[in-house]
């Protein structure tokens, strides 16, 4: 933190503010002196009475105090209970988490959800990586509507996907009319009600909504790429496979990171989906953490194992992300700050 | 570099891929849509395809299945939920933004906290905490957990644009003889209408289409949304996909035509959750 404000501080702050740049300010100024202060200036604040940003921040404070701060401090409180919602809770240190590691049907979920994440996070990278980078030799004519279009899964209520997926899948759906329509119809199945293929089917509608916004994120980072690198390495005569390899993907990192934490906090987060597709079901086949924590809390009433089940969630997304955004600043330079 | 054959050859395949996705992106909204206008008697589970426009499964939708109701309440939760944050973001991020004061940093990353949580980590006590205060089955219980589930991206996003705007602009303001709050209101505020607007979509849309939140907080019909009365309408009507697939037409479009309109704001308000400092 600086030093508190000075009257100076505050005097060559407003000499500078005032001065012009690139919105066209005040003239009237003598400019060595804006040359002077400028650099300065930047590093410093404006000159506001500094307790007043408490005030400022006080609202929306207390509101994410009260409703999102205390509850997640409570979740963990309540992970190291055994309590059934109704009668007294008794401590039970760390059993609760223990069992996590321990109990294979707490365990499923999470592998469940790690398997769910190549449908989720995975496979859509993949695709929109490869498709943007079939864009990225050419202009291409309605991308707007492309665009939209591609975007468009991630606008739907969840509880939407699942229904027209639902429709989809069902036994008689259109995946099933489909197949028997070209003589395929030894593998119709129901897809949503079979111990080995839910949880693909499940996955493949994950891969559906990631798809569209990892296409979107690659094709603003292609746009940005120099055409001259392209140029260059054809003129070595590098064919599109090595041209995506030297040029594209490099280029994309960063995108990269932000495609894959989007899609892995939402392949993770996928409570809406299980819901309405399978409950979990058959069996525990699609059961994931997500889903677990509803369950145990408000179906089974182990209100310390859903607890528990959610900060092990809480502390698997984190420590996705932030590997994430570690393996891509490792190895790029000076970009990260 | 490429000679004309191949270019046009590979310009095709292109335009056939991107042809190719953007089916399958549609496949499920158009079958969704065809069920909707298609006869309520079809015993079919999947989609059909109508023979007309049938308007009827609407009207029935609204009617017997109440969606009149749950569309109120969304749009009652939705429009405060909105508000809320939209207010609270502004004060918290325009302090974040041009103030400095001791603490600002980690208050700040307390928000940005939030972005990654998920709500799973907090459902649970958030249930007995608002029954305890008999809040549950009323709409405090879906709008306070979700406005401050907003914050996080409000405050974070509407910082952004105070780190951005224009010192010189404050500082003028300033000489003027405006207090910081006239600053904010009279001059920032109404610079920063595209920012602002980007994040109003977004959280509407958020509120729009929340479950889990709706699913514990409300047991009663009354205060049910329109995804927790999907939810439950096809928990009990699961064979009537004409009216399952209506009621979902019901809750998308509003999302939708606001997506089509600002489709700019909606992509690149999402894109943003991921971008640390």
């Amino acid at each position: 933190m600086s030093a508190p404000p000075t009257a100076t501080d505050a005097a060559t702050g407003a000499a500078a503010g005032a001065g012009p740049d690139r919105d066209g300010g005040r003239a009237g100024l003598p400019v060595r002196l804006l040359r002077h202060t400028a650099g300065r200036y930047r590093r410093r604040a404006p000159g506001q009475p500094r307790a007043v940003g408490y005030l400022y921040v006080l609202p929306a404070l207390a509101l994410y105090a009260v409703f999102l701060l205390v509850p997640l401090g409570q979740t963990v409180w309540l992970s190291l209970l055994h309590w059934d919602g109704l009668t007294a809770a008794t401590w039970a240190g760390t059993d609760n988490y223990r069992a996590l590691l321990t109990d294979p049907s707490l365990r499923a979920p999470f592998l469940h959800a790690l398997s769910l994440l190549v449908f989720y996070a995975a496979l859509p990278v993949a695709l929109g990586l490869m498709l943007a980078a079939a864009l990225s030799r050419f202009r291409v004519r309605g991308m707007t509507f492309f665009r939209t279009v591609l975007f468009l899964p991630q606008v739907l209520a969840m509880v939407v996907v699942g229904v027209a997926w639902r429709s989809i899948l069902a036994p008689d759906g259109l995946l099933n009319d489909t197949l028997r329509a070209v003589g395929l119809g030894s593998l119709t199945r129901s897809w949503l009600g079979d111990y080995t293929w839910a949880l693909p089917a499940v996955g493949t509608i994950g891969t559906w909504v990631e798809t569209g916004l990892c296409v979107v994120l690659f094709l603003a980072g292609v746009q940005r790429i120099p055409r001259e690198l392209y140029e260059a390495v054809r003129i070595d005569g590098a064919g599109p496979l090595r041209e995506f390899f030297a040029v594209t993907l490099p280029a994309l990192r960063a995108e990269t990171a932000v495609a894959l934490t989007l899609t892995i906090v939402a392949g993770l987060r996928n409570f809406d989906l299980i819901y309405i597709t399978t409950s979990g079901g058959p069996g525990n086949a699609t059961s994931v953490p997500a889903y677990e924590v509803y369950h145990r809390a408000f179906e089974t009433n182990e209100v310390g194992s859903a607890a528990a089940m959610g900060v092990g969630l809480t502390v698997l997304i984190f420590a996705l992300t932030v590997s994430v955004a570690r393996l891509v600043e490792g190895r790029s330079e000076g970009r990260s700050r | 570099m490429t000679g004309p054959m191949t270019g046009r050859l590979e310009r095709s395949a292109t335009y056939g891929i991107l042809a190719l996705f953007a089916a399958i992106s549609l496949t499920p909204v158009i079958g969704v849509l065809a069920t909707a206008f298609g006869r309520q008697s079809s015993l079919d589970t999947g989609f059909s395809l109508p023979d007309g426009l049938n308007w009827s499964n609407f009207a029935d939708a609204w009617t017997r299945g109440h969606f009149g109701t749950y569309l109120t309440n969304s749009v009652l939760v939705a429009a405060v939920v909105v508000t809320a944050t939209a207010v609270l973001a502004v004060l918290a991020a325009y302090a974040f933004g041009v103030m400095r004061f001791p603490g600002s940093n980690l208050l700040f990353y307390l928000f940005v906290l939030g972005l990654t949580l998920p709500q799973e980590a907090l459902v649970v006590p958030l249930y007995f905490d608002l029954r305890y205060w008999q809040l549950t089955d009323t709409y405090w219980a879906l709008i306070l957990p979700q406005t401050a589930q907003s914050l996080a991206f409000g405050v974070f996003w509407m910082r952004t644009y105070f780190r951005g705007s224009s010192r010189s602009v404050i500082e003028a303001a300033r000489i003027d003889g405006a207090s910081s709050w006239t600053t904010l209101w009279r001059v920032l505020v109404p610079m920063g209408r595209p920012a602002l607007s980007t994040m109003v979509v977004i959280v509407f849309m958020w509120t729009w289409n929340e479950f889990l939140m709706a699913l514990v907080m409300v047991s009663d019909e009354a205060h049910r949304t329109v995804p927790l009365g999907l939810a439950f309408f096809q928990g009990q009507h699961s064979s009537d996909t004409a009216l399952l697939a209506a009621a979902s037409v019901l809750i998308a479009l509003p999302v939708v035509v606001v997506y089509v309109a600002l489709q700019r704001r909606f992509i690149e308000g999402m894109l943003s959750g991921a971008v640390k400092e």
